[in-house]
């Protein structure tokens, strides 16, 4: 197996993969948004409960790939209790790790989320990985109140 | 909607004609290979096992010469000069129009129209004979097995002249319900539209039954021909389809050209598509005289490499025994059915008894996409996703398979190579 693959599949990526956090319905979102990868068929709906600016709860539900349902996963478990403004920044971070690598960005800004290092070795994946992240953007650019991309 | 599980052994009946005796000539797959440069270049580090023909082919170096050659040495714009390489260039545009008649049976050469390919051709038969023919209230009828490019210009056609698109259902196995399709061929029905294979399944329809029930009826039959033409004989006499429509990557030719074939009455009935050079007699400010079909619907300097390299794509298909590639294709696809039924956790998607060049599958709850991710790295290339038939995908329960598909060049070790591959898969996320 290349190490390239391992580095893709970590054991994190696999474990979230496979049980994913975080993964129900919020009954009373303040915000929600669908997210679609239609080449997939990766095909997520995110919630996110507010209070004031910070994430006070975040779940997804729906189907993907390993790859775009640990990142979901792990995306919700990064983001949770931080504050729009934070989220945003680490999305950013986040994308430029999976674009240019992990010599571009320090890990350890990154938590969790460098798990998926890997991805940026497998330019067909980067958009499983960052599909959830754009879902959240727009989510939180939405106007406060239940919106849907239907 | 799920199917059901795949026969440990799923049957599968021979495509072609059951070749009873040893073939008169033998057919050899690592001869063929040697044709085509691209199968010996390492991926990954290791061997190329290509098995996503269904998606574009490969070329053989015949081709791809062919190609140099008319650019080396005959291009010059066809129809118009009058020099020497105008001459030479229109030759070689129009011989392999004559090549492609000759390889579907048509009556004529003029029943043959040059176009960017499948896609193109569709378009073209619902944006001119489709806008003629149906109106607000009448029924254009399709299957569900069918590719994006057969749904959505007949939906585009269907909404510019409030008519209905009506589609005929399929069963688990992937079989189209003929006595279902019936049902719908009615008073108001004004054309059906169904392809020859699956891309997605691999099942073959049975057109001269489909056909039948048409014309029995009056209504004309479009054939998505993008799967059947490089698999199945595609005899338009033999078929009395009335159109038929393939593509050239899809059949080791280039891409970028591709055949629609049409009756004549139809073709000389049909108003032009688009306008411009070639496909006009006289231009005045005030009237244009359109040309005669073929060139009526080739406006514009017509793709002249791309057909040069289709010609030679089907002189080099019939340079091969055909009966002996026909039978090593079916060999193919009944190894492979069986290597993959063998698999535990895996489901063949589409296991209709006539069958080509398609191993669609899923595989317990891994995603196609990790699959394919995971066998790239093995130098083996598939398909993941939902080959552009999302109505079908949708039917069978599944946002996605994993899709590997044949091609003459395609061999019993590559299966085996791919049946590994699925096991690092599953070791992988097991």
């Amino acid at each position: 197996m290349s190490s390239e693959l391992d580095d893709l599949y970590q054991e994190v990526i696999l474990d979230h993969g496979r049980r994913p956090r975080n993964f129900r319905v919020i009954a009373d979102p303040d915000r929600q948004a669908e997210g679609l990868n239609p080449l997939c068929g990766d095909h997520f709906k995110l919630y996110v409960k507010l209070d004031g600016e910070r994430i006070q709860d975040i779940a997804f539900e729906g189907s993907g790939c390993a790859i775009s349902k640990a990142s979901a996963s792990l995306m919700t478990t990064s983001v949770k209790g931080k504050t729009v403004h934070e989220a945003e920044e680490l999305f950013s971070r986040f994308h430029r790790l999976v674009t240019e690598g992990p010599d571009k960005v320090p890990l350890s800004e990154l938590g969790k989320l460098a798990a998926l290092s890997g991805v940026c070795e497998f330019p067909t994946r980067v958009k499983c990985a960052s599909l959830v992240w754009h879902t959240l953007k727009n989510a939180l650019e939405a106007q406060p109140k239940v919106v849907s991309t239907e | 909607m799920r199917v059901h599980p795949s026969p440990p052994e799923a049957e599968v009946v021979a495509l072609h004609k059951p070749v009873a005796e040893p073939a008169a000539e033998p057919f050899d797959a690592d001869q063929v290979r040697c044709d085509f440069p691209i199968l010996s270049r390492p991926v990954r580090g290791k061997a190329l096992v290509y098995l996503d023909s269904a998606a574009t082919t490969q070329k053989p170096r015949q081709v791809v010469e062919s190609m140099a050659r008319f650019f080396d040495q005959e291009n010059a714009n066809v129809h118009r000069g009058v020099h020497f390489l105008s001459e030479r260039a229109t030759e070689a545009y129009e011989g392999a129009r004559e090549r492609v008649r000759k390889f579907l049976n048509a009556r004529q050469s003029s029943e043959i129209v040059f176009v960017r390919g499948t896609t193109e051709a569709l378009n073209l038969v619902a944006f001119t004979f489709g806008k003629q023919r149906v109106g607000a209230g009448d029924e254009v009828v399709i299957t569900e097995m069918e590719h994006h490019s057969n749904i959505v210009p007949w939906q585009m056609l269907c909404a510019e002249k409030g008519a209905k698109l009506v589609v005929a259902p399929i069963d688990d196995r992937g079989v189209l319900l003929l006595d279902e399709l019936e049902k719908r061929l009615g008073p108001r029905t004004k054309l059906l539209s169904v392809t020859h294979v699956s891309n997605a399944l691999g099942t073959v329809n049975p057109l001269p039954e489909i056909v039948a029930l048409a014309h029995a009826r009056g209504i004309p039959v479009v054939v998505d021909g993008a799967q059947g033409a490089p698999h199945c004989a595609a005899d338009v006499q033999a078929l009395d389809c009335d159109f038929y429509a393939f593509s050239g990557h899809k059949i080791y030719g280039p891409t970028g050209i591709g055949v629609l074939y049409g009756k004549a009455e139809h073709l000389e009935a049909m108003p032009p598509w688009q306008g411009g050079g070639d496909m006009i007699l006289q231009v005045s400010f005030e009237k244009t005289i359109y040309n005669r079909p073929p060139y009526k619907f080739e406006a514009g300097t017509p793709n002249m490499a791309g057909a040069v390299g289709l010609g030679a794509a089907l002189d080099y298909l019939e340079s091969l025994p055909r009966d002996a590639a026909w039978a090593h294709e079916d060999d193919l696809l009944a190894y492979g059915t069986a290597a993959l039924a063998r698999i535990p956790g895996l489901r063949l998607i589409g296991t209709a008894p006539r069958k080509a060049a398609v191993l669609s599958f899923v595989f317990e709850d891994i995603h196609p996409h990790d699959i394919g991710t995971v066998l790239d790295r093995e130098g083996i290339a598939i398909r993941t996703g939902h080959h552009c038939a999302q109505p079908l995908m949708h039917r069978f329960g599944l946002p996605a398979t994993a899709r590997a598909s044949l091609g003459l060049y395609n061999t019993r070790a590559e299966i085996d190579a791919l049946v590994t591959g699925l096991e690092k898969v599953r070791r992988m996320f097991a």
